[in-house]
């Protein structure tokens, strides 16, 4: 049995301009100790799927489809019967450390409250176990700093104690979203290095939402690129690096600056925006800024299963 | 960590700019009250003119007006606001400490009355955001908000004291009974007035970052509202509550009217009325050193609610 094993999830807000279609239909699945990467544009859709796993989306979301964990469906449950997976089983670290954490209390009563409620640890227990886990991901006397409050603390620090916060219960998942964009770039290699340790020294599966491919050839085996909503391709870090079969994809790999090439001083992008999730286009959703678009496209590609499990939503794998 | 100390040392600041700001509340009064036409002693049947001497010489009327006002400033510092001028053989102080605990019990228990119902309702509203539940708490509110004290006080009078005889009409005598309504009538307002602000606050803390990361914990939702949403929710009914309080407590002029109690709010009119120069200016600068003690109780509350502002040196 899969730790984890998503099935046709779809996401949708209700706005005053009608409905936003911001996951439709994605699977995916996870093993103990996996490390998955979901890529994509702002507005992809990552940040959202697991928003719906959590059961954290805003008030105006719904979501449906499956999501099995050890054989319960987490898309079945109500707050109540989350609040016994939240936390303990998956935890989550979000984007932006600077306010994801409480300001108006201290790290102790931010880091102890998961343990005394999960595990039942006395207040004395669980302060001991939460130093233990700021040594661990590297806080400076963590016995004085655990009293400290967030704004006392740097960005990068803060992050540190989401992710010490996120894995006090020793999870089976954890899941990061963008836990490293809002820090600067040495920051953001600490924090990256750090979560790869971890991952080494526990059995913690990882699903990572990022947009810097950077960070993901560090850390994950396997990549998911979503694009509108969709899963447009999905193999190992191997096969996605060094053979990428979605134009997306190939577009997104051009796109990360290269500094060891002093031929090529250019910025990649690829030209033109998102499509607009109120109304999504028939046929490719990528179409529109697809430089290799051809008649086919105005139907919609189905996700094609290739030479080693390598999956990609393009009508050129058929072609050729 | 220098909290307390730093706390300490920012009160003693506080306390000495408080110095400036009654000199300067001080100097207004005395010339405006002298400014407004009309004096202490005038009345329709014009006195001789030896009497109107002898008690302007006895209340040092007759000296210029900047010595009068020294004299005044004399009189301050020793906490001395004078005998009033139309309550014979009465000081001013007196006057005050007649009045001011009335004022301050049915005050105090309003505030109270407000700060727990207010808060209360405003929660439940936040939590039931865009339901029947807070569609219909609000609009009370509004509706309290929007109805004036002389209308709901003869209302209530009405309904429980003359139909159903539970209450007495008015008066004073320290007892429950004569404190519930005009309690009630005072707090009814504010509790609307607290209930909308927290509900504001709430749903704004709800939806930011940190109380995500708190469900994301797996923290059943009471444990993240009190834990988590509560504190930041409540600063900005705190620091509504400052100068709130002082207006109440100071005496509501309409409700001490309506209910014949003896409190303070009916002195500071009649005296306005009446030119009693001593009494305004007693109970002005006593409601403003009572404004200038709230807001300072509001910042040390702050910065106990809010480990950002610790006044430490660092900051």
């Amino acid at each position: 049995m899969n730790l984890l094993d998503v099935k046709n999830l779809t996401v949708s807000f209700d706005t005053p301009d009608g409905q936003v279609h911001a996951v439709s239909g994605i699977d995916f699945t996870l093993e103990e100790g996996d490390a998955l990467a979901i890529v994509g544009e702002s507005g992809s859709g990552k940040t959202q799927t697991v928003m719906a796993l959590m059961g954290l989306l805003a008030e105006n979301g719904t979501a449906s489809g499956n999501a099995w964990f050890r054989g319960e469906d987490l898309m079945a449950m109500d707050a109540q019967e989350l609040n016994r997976h939240r936390g303990t089983d998956i935890a989550m670290i979000f984007q932006d450390p600077m306010t994801s954490l409480n300001p108006y209390l201290n790290i102790e009563k931010q880091m102890t409250e998961v343990l005394m409620h999960h595990q039942d640890l006395s207040h004395r227990e669980a302060t001991e176990h939460a130093i233990e886990m700021l040594r661990a991901v590297r806080i400076p006397d963590p016995e004085q700093r655990i009293r400290q409050y967030p704004h006392e603390f740097s960005g990068g620090m803060r992050q540190r104690v989401m992710v010490a916060m996120g894995l006090l219960c020793e999870p089976d998942i954890l899941i990061a979203d963008e836990p490293t964009t809002a820090l600067d770039v040495t920051v953001q290699a600490q924090i990256s290095q750090l979560m790869a340790e971890l991952r080494r020294q526990s059995r913690t599966a990882i699903v990572l939402i990022t947009h810097d491919l950077g960070v993901v050839a560090g850390l994950c085996d396997r990549v998911l690129v979503m694009y509108a909503g969709e899963v447009v391709e999905y193999g190992t870090v191997e096969q996605i690096y060094y053979s990428p079969q979605h134009p997306y994809t190939q577009g997104l790999l051009d796109s990360v600056p290269r500094l060891d090439d002093v031929e090529d001083q250019s910025l990649h992008a690829i030209p033109g925006n998102p499509p607009n999730l109120l109304s999504l286009p028939k046929g490719c959703s990528f179409r529109s800024r697809c430089s290799k678009a051809f008649d086919a496209c105005r139907e919609k590609p189905a996700l094609t299963e290739l030479e080693g499990g390598q999956l990609a939503r393009c009508h050129l794998v058929n072609r050729s | 960590m220098m909290h307390e100390h730093g706390i300490l040392r920012h009160a003693a600041q506080r306390l000495l700019g408080v110095l400036p700001t009654m000199l300067l509340l001080i100097t207004v009064v005395f010339f405006l009250v002298r400014v407004a036409p009309g004096g202490p002693f005038d009345s329709e049947k014009a006195l001789p003119p030896e009497i109107q001497a002898n008690l302007e010489a006895k209340y040092h009327l007759d000296e210029p007006l900047i010595q009068q006002y020294f004299r005044y400033l004399g009189q301050i510092l020793v906490l001395d606001f004078g005998p009033s001028f139309q309550y014979k053989d009465w000081t001013v102080n007196e006057l005050i400490a007649e009045g001011f605990p009335v004022s301050l019990t049915v005050g105090g228990l309003a505030m109270v009355l407000a700060f727990l119902v207010g808060t209360m309702i405003g929660i439940t509203a936040a939590m039931k955001q865009n339901t029947p539940v807070d569609y219909s708490t609000m609009g009370f509110a509004m509706l309290g908000i929007s109805i004036p004290n002389f209308v709901v006080a003869p209302l209530l009078i009405l309904v429980f004291a003359v139909y159903a005889g539970w209450l007495p009409a008015g008066g004073w005598d320290w007892s429950v009974q004569r404190m519930v309504l005009p309690v009630i009538t005072l707090a009814l307002p504010m509790i609307a007035y607290v209930a909308r602000l927290t509900r504001g606050s709430m749903i704004e803390v709800l939806h930011s970052n940190f109380i995500r990361t708190a469900r994301a914990k797996g923290l059943p939702e009471k444990t993240v509202i009190r834990r988590h949403a509560l504190k930041p929710a409540m600063l900005p009914v705190i620091s509504f509550m400052g100068p709130a309080t002082a207006g109440l407590i100071t005496g509501s002029v309409v409700i001490e009217r309506i209910y014949a109690i003896p409190g303070l709010g009916s002195y500071f009119v009649t005296g306005a009325l009446n030119r009693d120069y001593t009494l305004v200016m007693g109970v002005v600068i006593f409601y403003g050193l009572l404004i200038i003690l709230l807001n300072f109780i509001v910042d040390l509350l702050y910065a106990w609610l809010n480990p950002k502002i610790r006044y430490d040196e660092e900051y």
